[in-house]
């Protein structure tokens, strides 16, 4: 758990763990990461056994909780403590800007030069973890954040169909609500809220007004009837959840659906790996959609930075473990738990399963494939906007138009 | 001089006291406050942008509630405990028997952490979870008590949470001072024909002056830093309803990345505090100190 706060106390450090060392010739590497869920440990065992196989020694440094936010300050903490892990993970956004800016983490350029990184991962991708012209970063999966699912028993129960569009939706809803179960599953954190929210922007509205948004911080798009026809969309969803959603976490609330307890969740693919870790093969019966009534990608992700180090064995290890993570096999292995899809486009992707492969289709066709909005704003700026929404979500008084405003305000301040 | 400086061997006992207070108290304390003069994001830099953060933090939605919440919390939480502490503390001190288990079970809660108390609590007043989906399966099927579902609610029940905790501290502080209340008073008022509620208000209540106040200034300390039992319990939520400035700091200190604006934060709270308690305690301990430490 994090620390009380101790007023003033900002340069105290937490010193969690030994640093990097040599043990028994192996290459010893320390990694922060957050992956805690059933699926997420899953997948981040395929990395551990391929790191060790390559000769390295993985210790394990996982913190749960908040989609990364308490792994992120530990990490925080420990860099200005001087103790910093070998690897760490970040979200492919602007999270780890500062920390580059700082001076803080090495350059992988001639790993990624090595193994010809450039050619071979996504474009924006690679962009993604690239500033400067220095790679800073090991791209590890691609997530399509905007994904609904559903559970096609629990609609045929009901008596109707996997929906199309968003009246569909509501009319799925209702009869599903009839039928004694949650129409909707949605999870307390507001990160989990905001993903539900750029359901309906990227869903409904699609991809240009989303641009418009967050690429060119354009405020008065805030003003225009489309902005406020998807705010009151988001707005009715809130008719549709059970009681429960407050301290609910994302992989209760995909298990909701998963168990036939709600039809519907609006969650990133990693909820495919609590699909996967369930048993079950993704598309029976828990069904997926990529952007509901305008299929759409946005590219969200994970990444791994490496805080520098003095000791030359510990360098070593870190590039070990960038060419490992990136690797053929691994990526496959990977991704396949993970729910997500590989960073690179050069490997064999046919025994993905069909929700990976519907999304590979829109990653192919490059037409409707827009940048996570983190990529856009710097966390105080994503944070802001989760604010926002997850105030907007528990205010029943809150008007859309007052919702607007917050996000003209918003986007006012992150184009300064 | 003052004779205590005379004794340079306690001084230099103590020096490593005065080492920590200087530079870890002191020292992190100015430099918090430069901070906030600066426009620093995720890792500190030494710029000056004057009151700018300052100026954000006032209108910053989630810091207008964050201190409305302090003020409801530390109201509730503070005047809950010292009077069910007190209730409690004259409960079991007019009881003949059982006395060291009820004791033992009003304290209880205190040797919780608040995270545990907020995990609990969260637990049983979650809806889909606890009381609510409980007594529905009774058979009481309209029952509807979701107050943690609910924006403008969800802080009353953090403080009742809190109040569960803590006072049982109270009540152990109060019963000390029941204890010490001379038996002479009791049969005087006795004497006089007192009612037992007229002698509890107007003479022991009086007397207990001094265990109110260090109650008090537990309790208060506990309301600054509250932060922990938002956290397990609500993690600030709905939205962001239950939000404290203590978790405003921590929150945009490190997944915000916004030194500037949390060291802010943390400024304003160190200001409030000085302003409230200082003239306080200047009042109880230093100058009528010969009339303060009568009772104790």
């Amino acid at each position: 758990m994090r620390r009380f706060l101790s007023l003033g106390l900002i340069g105290a450090a937490l010193s969690l763990g030994a640093g990097p060392a040599l043990a028994q010739g192996k290459l010893r590497a320390e990694i922060m990461h957050w992956w805690t869920s059933g699926g997420e440990s899953a997948a981040v065992q395929e990395f551990q056994k391929a790191f060790n196989a390559a000769g390295g020694e993985w210790v394990d440094a996982a913190v749960a909780g908040g989609g990364g936010d308490a792994a992120r300050t530990a990490f925080m903490n420990r860099l200005a403590g001087g103790n910093p892990p070998t690897a760490m993970q970040f979200n492919t956004s602007k999270q780890f800007d500062d920390v580059i800016a700082a001076g803080q983490l090495i350059e992988l350029d001639d790993v990624a030069q090595k193994d010809g990184w450039k050619g071979a991962v996504y474009g924006p991708v690679m962009d993604a973890v690239t500033r400067n012209g220095h790679v800073y970063a090991v791209p590890v999966n691609i997530h399509n954040n905007i994904w609904l699912w559903y559970n096609a028993d629990v609609l045929k129960k009901a008596g109707v169909a996997p929906p199309k569009t968003w009246d569909d939706l509501f009319a799925d809803f209702d009869k599903v609500k009839a039928a004694g179960v949650v129409p909707l599953a949605q999870a307390g954190d507001n990160w989990t809220k905001a993903l539900t929210f750029f359901n309906v922007l990227l869903g409904e509205a699609g991809p240009p007004l989303y641009l418009k948004l967050f690429k060119d911080l354009d405020a008065d798009a805030t003003k225009t009837p489309e902005f406020k026809h998807v705010l009151e969309t988001f707005g009715k969803l809130r008719n549709y959840v059970d009681n429960g959603v407050q301290g609910r976490q994302w992989n209760q609330a995909i298990g909701m659906v998963i168990t036939g307890q709600a039809a519907f969740n609006f969650m990133g693919d990693w909820a495919k790996g609590e699909v996967v870790s369930a048993g079950q093969t993704p598309g029976n019966p828990v069904g997926c959609i990529a952007g509901l009534g305008h299929p759409a990608y946005w590219i969200g992700g994970d990444v791994f930075v490496f805080a520098k180090q003095s000791d030359p064995e510990a360098i070593k290890g870190q590039k070990l473990l960038a060419h490992v993570m990136l690797s053929k096999e691994t990526q496959v292995a990977f991704n396949a738990k993970k729910g997500s899809v590989p960073a690179r486009l050069d490997v064999d992707n046919s025994k993905l399963d069909i929700c990976a492969q519907q999304g590979l289709k829109i990653l192919s066709e490059n037409k409707d494939v827009v940048k996570g909005f983190d990529l856009y704003l710097t966390p105080d700026g994503v944070g802001q906007v989760y604010d926002a929404i997850g105030q907007f979500w528990s205010d029943p008084n809150e008007t859309t138009d007052q919702l607007a405003g917050k996000f003209a305000e918003i986007l006012k301040n992150a184009k300064q | 001089m003052q004779p205590r400086f005379r004794n340079w061997h306690v001084q230099l006992a103590l020096l490593p006291a005065w080492l920590i207070v200087v530079f870890a108290y002191l020292g992190t304390m100015v430099f918090t406050v430069r901070m906030s003069f600066t426009s620093s994001k995720g890792i500190p830099i030494m710029d000056d942008v004057g009151l700018r953060q300052y100026d954000r933090l006032f209108h910053t939605d989630r810091w207008t509630i964050s201190v409305e919440n302090i003020l409801i919390f530390g109201l509730l939480f503070i005047l809950g405990c010292l009077v069910l502490g007190f209730l409690l503390a004259v409960f079991v001190d007019r009881l003949a028997r059982f006395e060291n288990t009820l004791r033992t079970i009003f304290l209880y809660p205190l040797a919780m952490s608040f995270v545990v108390t907020g995990l609990v609590w969260q637990w049983i007043l979650n809806p889909a979870l606890g009381l609510q989906a409980n007594v529905r399966n009774w058979g009481w099927t309209s029952f509807t008590f979701d107050w943690l579902e609910q924006g403008d609610r969800a802080i009353y029940l953090v403080a009742f949470a809190g109040i569960w905790q803590s006072c049982g501290l109270v009540m152990a502080i109060m019963l000390a001072g029941l204890r010490g209340v001379d038996q002479e008073l009791w049969k005087a008022a006795r004497i006089d024909g007192i009612p037992t509620w007229r002698i509890y208000l107007h003479i022991i209540i009086p007397a207990l002056a001094p265990m109110f106040i260090t109650a008090t200034l537990l309790l208060a300390t506990a309301v600054v830093r509250s932060y922990d039992i938002v956290v397990a319990m609500t993690a600030g939520g709905p939205g962001i309803s239950s939000e404290v400035p203590a978790k405003f700091v921590i929150d945009f200190l490190f997944t915000r990345q916004n030194i500037g604006l949390a060291t802010a934060a943390a400024t304003v709270m160190l200001i409030t505090v000085l302003v409230v308690l200082m003239p306080w305690l200047y009042l109880q301990y230093f100058r009528s100190a010969p009339g303060a430490r009568r009772a104790a």
